[in-house]
C-alpha cells in the first residue's frame, strides 16, 4: 500500500518558535489514524501542513504521493472548530460544495442532511455545535476525497454529540473506503474510532503505528529494583519509575519477555499514550516506529 | 465561485446599489428640465437657480454621494472581503474545497471590484451629465457664489472618471488592509480613514503633478488684484494675489517675482500703499478722501510695474479638464492594481 501521508524531516517555525521539528512520518493507506498529543504539541500545524494551508520551513510533506496542497480535490479537510458560514443556510453550504468540487456527490450530501435531520433552510449560525460539525463533515465527505483530514473535530462537542459524530464518521469510512487522519487530545476518541496511532509531544513524533501492534509490543514490567541499562537490548524503555526495592518499566519489544523476575502486564491504549506523553526531556533514542 | 461571491455580497450590494440607483433615477428625471432651463435662460441661468429649491439640492446631493461612495465601497465591500473569512475561520472551509486560493481571490475581487467600478461609474455618469448645464454656464463666465468651475478641487473629484479611480483604489486598499490586519472592524476603520485622507490630500499633493501647468507672468494692476496677505499690525505685504484672467481655470500657485525672475519673499515696505485703506474710523469721524487713496494706490501699482515686479502664475485651464481627469483616474487605477498584486502575493503565503 502506498502512503497517504509522508513527512520527511518536516519542520515549521512561527517567528522564532518551532511548532514542529524533525517530523518523519509514513502513514499507510486504508487506516483511520488518530493523532494525539497535548495542546500545543503541533497537531494542527502538522495537519495544516498536510493540506497545504501552511508551507513547511524545513523538510517536505507528501500527500497521496504528491506535494501537499497540490491535490485539493482528493483531500478533504475539516478544520479546527469546524468553521461554517454563519449567514449561509445548510442548503447554501451544499450548493457551495457542489459548485467548488468537481467530484461532488450530491445524493450523498442530501442523504446525510436528511439522516441528520437538519433543516436545509436553517442558517449555519443557528445550528448547535454538533450539527455544525456534522455539516462540515458532510462537506468533507461529499467531496469524495481519498483522504479525509479532521483537526480536533469533536473538541467542542458534548460527550453525546462526540460519540454520534465519531460513529457517523466510522460508518462513512466503512462505506467510502477512505483514509482518515483525525487529531484529538483525548485518548478515548482515538480508542473509539482509530486503528492507527501517532503520538505527537513537544513538536516531535514520539511513536506511531497500528494500535493493535502497539498494544501487542508494549508491556509493563514490575520487579526487583534494577537499572534500565541492565535490560536486554531489544527492550526499549518508554518510561521507568523506581522505589527503594522495586522498579517499574514500560517497555517496547518485539520479543517475548523471558526473565522470570518480572511481573508482566499488558497496557491499555491510555497507559501507552500517557507514557509517551510523560516523556518530558527528549531522549537520545531514535523515534520508534512499528513497521508492518 | 461567482455564486458564492454573490451570495456573500448581495446585502452590501443591495444597500449601496439601491442608494446609487435611486440617485441616478432622480437625476435622470430632473436632468432634461435643467438642460431646458439653460437653453431658455442662457446667461441668466445660474442666477435663476438661486430661486429654485430642488436643483441646487440635487447638485449638492450628487456631489456628496460621489465623495461618499469610494470610502463606503472601500470600507464595506473591500475591507470585509477577506478579513471576515480570516476572522471567522471560514477561509479554511472554502480553501479545503477543490479550488486554489488564487482562483478564489480572483473571483471574489473581480466580481466585487468590477461591481464597485460599475456602480461608481453609473453614479458619476449621472451626476456629470446632470450638472453639465451648470458647469458649462460657469465655464462660460456666469458669476456665482455657490457654484465653482469644474476644474476646482471640490467639483473635480465629483465628475467624470476620477470617482471611478478612487472607488477602484478604495476597494483594492480595503482588501489589502483586511488581509494584513485580519480583523474586520479594524480593517474597515483603517480603510475608511485612509480613503478619506487620500480624497482630501489628492488635490494638493497629487493632482498638480499630473500635468505641466500653464504658466504666465502678469503685471499687478488695480483691475486684476484679488488680495494681499499682510503681517503685523501696521503691515508689511507678504503676498499678492491676482486673477489669472482665464475663466474656469484652477490656480496652483501665484507668486511675486522681481525683475530678475526670482521669487520675492517679502515685498518692499511701500507696497502697503497699494492695499485698500483700512476701514474708516467712524468713531473719530475721520474719513480719508477716496481720490487721494486712489492716487496713492495708482502710484504704487505704477511703481510695482516700473521696478519689474510681476506675478508668476501656474494653473490648469478649463480645457485641460479631461486630460487631468484621465491622468488622475489612471494614477489611482495603477495604485489599485499594485494593491491587488500585493493581495495575490500575500494570499499565497501562510494564512492558517
Amino acid at each position: 500500500m502506498t502512503a497517504v501521508l509522508q513527512a520527511q524531516a518536516l519542520g515549521k517555525k512561527y517567528g522564532r518558535r518551532w511548532a514542529l521539528t524533525d517530523c518523519d512520518l509514513e502513514v499507510p493507506a486504508g487506516h483511520v489514524v488518530g493523532l494525539v498529543g497535548p495542546n500545543g504539541a503541533g497537531k494542527s500545524t502538522l495537519l495544516n501542513l498536510s493540506v497545504g494551508m501552511l508551507t513547511p520551513t524545513a523538510g517536505s510533506v507528501e500527500v497521496l504521493g504528491g506535494p501537499a496542497g497540490a491535490q485539493q480535490a482528493k483531500v478533504g479537510y475539516v478544520a479546527q472548530d469546524t468553521p461554517t458560514y454563519s449567514r449561509l443556510s445548510v442548503a447554501d453550504h451544499l450548493k457551495l460544495g457542489a459548485r467548488l468540487n468537481p467530484e461532488w456527490d450530491d445524493s450523498l450530501a442530501q442523504q446525510r442532511i436528511q439522516h441528520l435531520q437538519l433543516d436545509p433552510k436553517q442558517r449555519a449560525g443557528k445550528l448547535s455545535g454538533g450539527q455544525r460539525a456534522q455539516l462540515a463533515l458532510t462537506l468533507g465527505l461529499a467531496k469524495r476525497p481519498e483522504l479525509l483530514i479532521l483537526d480536533e473535530p469533536v473538541a467542542a462537542l458534548d460527550p453525546l454529540a462526540r460519540r454520534e459524530f465519531l460513529q457517523d464518521l466510522m460508518e462513512a469510512v466503512a462505506e467510502q473506503e477512505l483514509s482518515v487522519v483525525l487529531s484529538s487530545h483525548l485518548v478515548s476518541d482515538v480508542e473509539r474510532a482509530c486503528d492507527y496511532l501517532i503520538v505527537l509531544v513537544g513538536s516531535r513524533v514520539q511513536v506511531s503505528g497500528e494500535i493493535d501492534t502497539l498494544l501487542a509490543t508494549h508491556y509493563r514490567l514490575v520487579g526487583p529494583r534494577r537499572d534500565a541499562k541492565n535490560l536486554p537490548r531489544d527492550q526499549h524503555v518508554v518510561s521507568e519509575s523506581h522505589t527503594d526495592r522495586q522498579s517499574t518499566f514500560l517497555i517496547r519489544t518485539d520479543q517475548p519477555i523471558l526473565d522470570p523476575a518480572w511481573t508482566v502486564s499488558q497496557l491499555t491504549l491510555e497507559d501507552l499514550v500517557l507514557a509517551y506523553m510523560g516523556r518530558t526531556a527528549p531522549t537520545e533514542r531514535p523515534v520508534l516506529e512499528v513497521q508492518r | 465561485m461567482i455564486w458564492l461571491t454573490w451570495r456573500q455580497f448581495r446585502v452590501q450590494l443591495l444597500v449601496v446599489g439601491s442608494v446609487v440607483l435611486a440617485a441616478a433615477i432622480f437625476l435622470a428625471v430632473t436632468g432634461p428640465g435643467l438642460a431646458d432651463d439653460y437653453q431658455r435662460l442662457t446667461t441668466t441661468f445660474i442666477r435663476s437657480l438661486g430661486f429654485q429649491r430642488l436643483n441646487p439640492a440635487l447638485y449638492v446631493i450628487g456631489q456628496v454621494l460621489l465623495y461618499a461612495v469610494p470610502p463606503v465601497i472601500g470600507a464595506f465591500w473591500g475591507a470585509p472581503l477577506i478579513s471576515r473569512e480570516l476572522e471567522t475561520g471560514t477561509h479554511r472551509l472554502v480553501w479545503s474545497q477543490s479550488i486554489s486560493r488564487g482562483r478564489w481571490l480572483v473571483s471574489k475581487m473581480a466580481f466585487t471590484g468590477l461591481t464597485a467600478v460599475a456602480i461608481t461609474g453609473l453614479l458619476s455618469l449621472a451626476v456629470t451629465w446632470w450638472a453639465d448645464p451648470i458647469d458649462d454656464a460657469i465655464n462660460a463666465g456666469q458669476d456665482s457664489n455657490t457654484y465653482l468651475p469644474r476644474m476646482f478641487p471640490p467639483v473635480f473629484g465629483a465628475r467624470g472618471l476620477v470617482p471611478v479611480g478612487y472607488a477602484a483604489f478604495a476597494f483594492a486598499l480595503g482588501v489589502a488592509v483586511g488581509l494584513v490586519v485580519r480583523r474586520t472592524v479594524v480593517a474597515l476603520a483603517v480603510t475608511l480613514a485612509a480613503v478619506i485622507l487620500v480624497q482630501v490630500l489628492a488635490p494638493t499633493f497629487i493632482r498638480p503633478h499630473l500635468l505641466a501647468p500653464t504658466e504666465s507672468y502678469l503685471t499687478v494692476t488695480q483691475d486684476n488684484i484679488r488680495g494681499f496677505m499682510m503681517s503685523g499690525p501696521n503691515g508689511r505685504v507678504e503676498e499678492i494675489e491676482v486673477a489669472s484672467g482665464a475663466v474656469g481655470a484652477w490656480k496652483l500657485s501665484d507668486k511675486t517675482v522681481d525683475k530678475a525672475g526670482k521669487t520675492v519673499g517679502t515685498l518692499p515696505d511701500w507696497v502697503i500703499d497699494c492695499a485698500p485703506p483700512a476701514p474708516p474710523d467712524s468713531a473719530n469721524g475721520v474719513v480719508s478722501s477716496n481720490g487721494a487713496v486712489s492716487a496713492k494706490a495708482a502710484a504704487c501699482y505704477q511703481r510695482l510695474a516700473d521696478e519689474g515686479y510681476r506675478q508668476h502664475l501656474k494653473y490648469f485651464t478649463a480645457d485641460k479638464f479631461w486630460q487631468v481627469q484621465w491622468r488622475e483616474f489612471g494614477f489611482f487605477l495603477l495604485l489599485a492594481c499594485a494593491l491587488a498584486g500585493f493581495s495575490f502575493w500575500r494570499i499565497r503565503r501562510d494564512l492558517s
